[in-house]
């Protein structure tokens, strides 16, 4: 290796290292959000004893950013099947599991529609028509002191485990 | 006085030497060819610059008063929209010139394509457009998710759900789309940073690099039938095209200032007329009533999303755009040699009119969307209907509304057109069939209400269904 061989393989090499050292905390900083898992938390979204038929229950992240503003907010659809015990609730993604649109419950058909595609769900979740290809979305919960907690879960996408 | 001015020029161009570098470049030589009237077909490039100068100026302006954090970007905007002095017309010019990028970008691309100018030696050009094109759509995208309204709010959930369903990576491509587990505040500050600095920032590289190779590869000489290109001659035969050739500025120049200048007038005369579309509501993930659209030049692949058959479903959406894109960047490696006349390459008219016949359908159907079941409170049937039913048929008319029928099914020329036209099916059906498609649903949208009617019910609305007879 002659000088100037190797003046320029510092060169370039120096370089190289400038944009290790700096790209490296800023390719973490940006893709730290993704595979930081939520908090293991359940959420209290209210009495167990107000929830009746299907309703949608709206609650707010227990730790959202400051300026989050209104994206605090998150809902859910709240089936109710049973006085007490594991039959009680089944809590629904407001996601359909087509493209993520809102499903709308309509009570006197007792039916979930979304209005992006015409995806339709029965009321336990499963599919009656349209373009879906399972069942809504369900989120684990649980009734601790007469409240209603649920899981606080990753927007679910067709890549979520079907719930046993 | 204009000696001074003399003075001024002479002293500044000693210091820049512009005649030699970029007044050099500027006149560097093209196909005298350009001079003729195929030389209009050599302009869209220019025009698509042209306008993204615009786009960065008025993009610059809006984000002078934009606060991209989810408790302020809506309000930010309608202030840009209404309140602020020219902000409407600052936003509308940014609107209408977004759409305008978007179709420069496939004009000049279909015209590159037709002309074979992306074969050799001028493959680089035509890779280096085609991430140029990505990149545009790209900016399309995340500029209407910073509108902050339901639509985009549930786009950007859309957006995450078709990149969940790509295989292995889904996962990861979702959460990159959302900016973490959840779409929350983190997201728009994301799509901000993304739609002002990132992808301008790779824009502006691919430019030069285009622009770079549209001066050192020089522009494609118009192509000529039965004479294809052999890379072992080309070039020799070019360097004597040239040796003829006219200096691009100001003989063919002017073309282009021309048209850039057409297209600045009509996104200037869009924004002053029609302008940017109003806000939705403000999005809020517990409001579930929405129906997210995307701006015009997406909704035929909006359509496209809704009309797949259901056992398809993720092979189109992962797939067809995969393969677009794959065919881009492979098109010039593939074929870098032959014909480059479009009368010669007939497949090649084909692969450029027919996406376009068949996104403009999927676009008009996009408009109409009959696939939207209508959820409108209070729908009513028309009179003529439900006059002279009776009872029994009437509570049939009154269930067809409150069972959500109506938001599927048409009758006598209202109602939604998700499903069949019932305005003729007492006709169409024997009263066994239309019990059963109620009870046990179809195949397609139709579910079955067999648990969720009761015979009484039933009973009522077939006779109902059954007083549409089409007359």
């Amino acid at each position: 290796m002659d000088r100037r061989e190797f003046l320029s393989r510092i060169t370039l090499g120096l370089s190289a290292l400038i944009a290790a050292l700096v790209g490296l905390p800023i390719i973490g900083y940006l893709l730290a959000p993704l595979v930081q898992p939520l908090p293991d938390q359940y959420i209290d979204v209210g009495a167990a004893d107000s929830f009746h038929d299907t309703t949608l229950v709206k609650f707010r992240d227990p730790s959202p950013l400051p300026w989050a503003g209104q994206l605090a907010d998150s809902a859910l659809w709240v089936r109710r099947r049973a006085d007490s015990g594991a039959q009680m609730f089944q809590v629904f993604s407001v996601h359909c599991t087509h493209l993520g649109c809102p499903v709308n419950w309509r009570p006197a058909a007792g039916i979930f529609l979304c209005p992006c595609h015409g995806g339709v769900f029965y009321a336990d979740g499963r599919v009656a028509g349209g373009p879906p290809e399972r069942p809504l979305f369900e989120r684990d919960w649980r009734v601790e002191g007469g409240r209603l907690m649920v899981r606080a879960e990753p927007l679910p996408t067709i890549q979520t485990p079907k719930a046993t | 006085m204009r000696g001074a001015w003399r003075a001024a020029l002479a002293w500044l161009d000693e210091r820049l030497e512009l005649g030699d570098s970029v007044l050099a470049v500027l006149r560097h030589p093209v196909p005298v060819a350009l001079e003729g009237r195929i030389g209009w077909w050599y302009v869209f490039g220019s025009a698509t610059l042209g306008v993204f100068v615009v786009q960065i100026a008025t993009g610059v302006g809006l984000a002078m008063t934009y606060v991209p954090a989810p408790n302020s970007a809506y309000d930010t905007l309608q202030f840009i929209t209404h309140d602020a002095a020219l902000g409407g017309v600052v936003r509308g010019i940014h609107y209408w010139g977004a759409g305008a990028m978007v179709v420069l970008v496939l004009i000049h691309m279909s015209q590159v394509f037709l002309f074979g100018a992306y074969k050799y030696p001028r493959e680089v050009n035509w890779l280096s457009g085609s991430v140029l094109l990505l990149l545009v759509l790209a900016m399309a995208f995340t500029g209407q998710l910073l509108r902050w309204d339901q639509d985009a709010f549930w786009s950007i959930v859309v957006a995450a759900e078709q990149a969940g369903r790509a295989p292995l990576i889904g996962d990861i491509l979702a959460k990159l789309v959302i900016a973490g587990q959840t779409v929350g505040g983190a997201t728009l500050t994301r799509f901000y940073a993304t739609h002002v600095f990132l992808i301008p920032a790779a824009i502006f590289g691919f430019i030069g690099l285009h622009l770079y190779l549209v001066v050192k590869r020089g522009i494609s000489e118009p192509p000529e039938s039965g004479r294809p290109v052999d890379p072992r001659t080309y070039r020799q035969r070019y360097a004597e095209i040239l040796r003829r050739g006219i200096p691009f500025y100001p003989d063919a120049a002017y073309r282009d200032a021309i048209v850039a200048f057409v297209a600045v007038v009509v996104v200037l005369v869009l924004a002053l007329v029609v302008g940017a579309p109003e806000l939705g509501k403000p999005a809020d993930p517990t409001v579930v009533v929405a129906d997210p659209k995307p701006d015009w030049y997406f909704l035929g692949y909006f359509s496209l999303l809704a009309l797949i058959p259901r056992e398809a479903e993720s092979l189109v959406i992962i797939g067809l755009p995969t393969f677009a894109v794959l065919y881009l960047f492979a098109l010039p490696l593939l074929f870098p040699a032959g014909e480059r006349h479009w009368s010669r390459r007939p497949a090649a008219i084909a692969v450029v009119t027919i996406p376009f016949v068949a996104y403009v359908a999927l676009t008009l159907a996009g408009f109409q969307s009959p696939w939207v079941p209508k959820l409108t409170d209070g729908a009513q049937l028309p009179v003529q209907v439900t006059i002279g039913l009776t009872p029994q048929q009437q509570s049939g008319a009154k269930l067809f509304i409150s069972k959500d029928c109506f938001a599927c099914h048409a009758i006598a020329g209202a109602g939604g057109r998700r499903g069949p036209d019932l305005s003729d099916v007492g006709s169409r059906l024997p009263r066994d069939r239309i019990v059963q498609r109620i009870l046990t649903g179809g195949a397609g949208g139709m579910p079955a209400f067999a648990g969720n009617i009761t015979p009484q019910e039933l009973d009522d609305l077939v006779a109902f269904l059954e007083t549409r007879t089409g007359k």
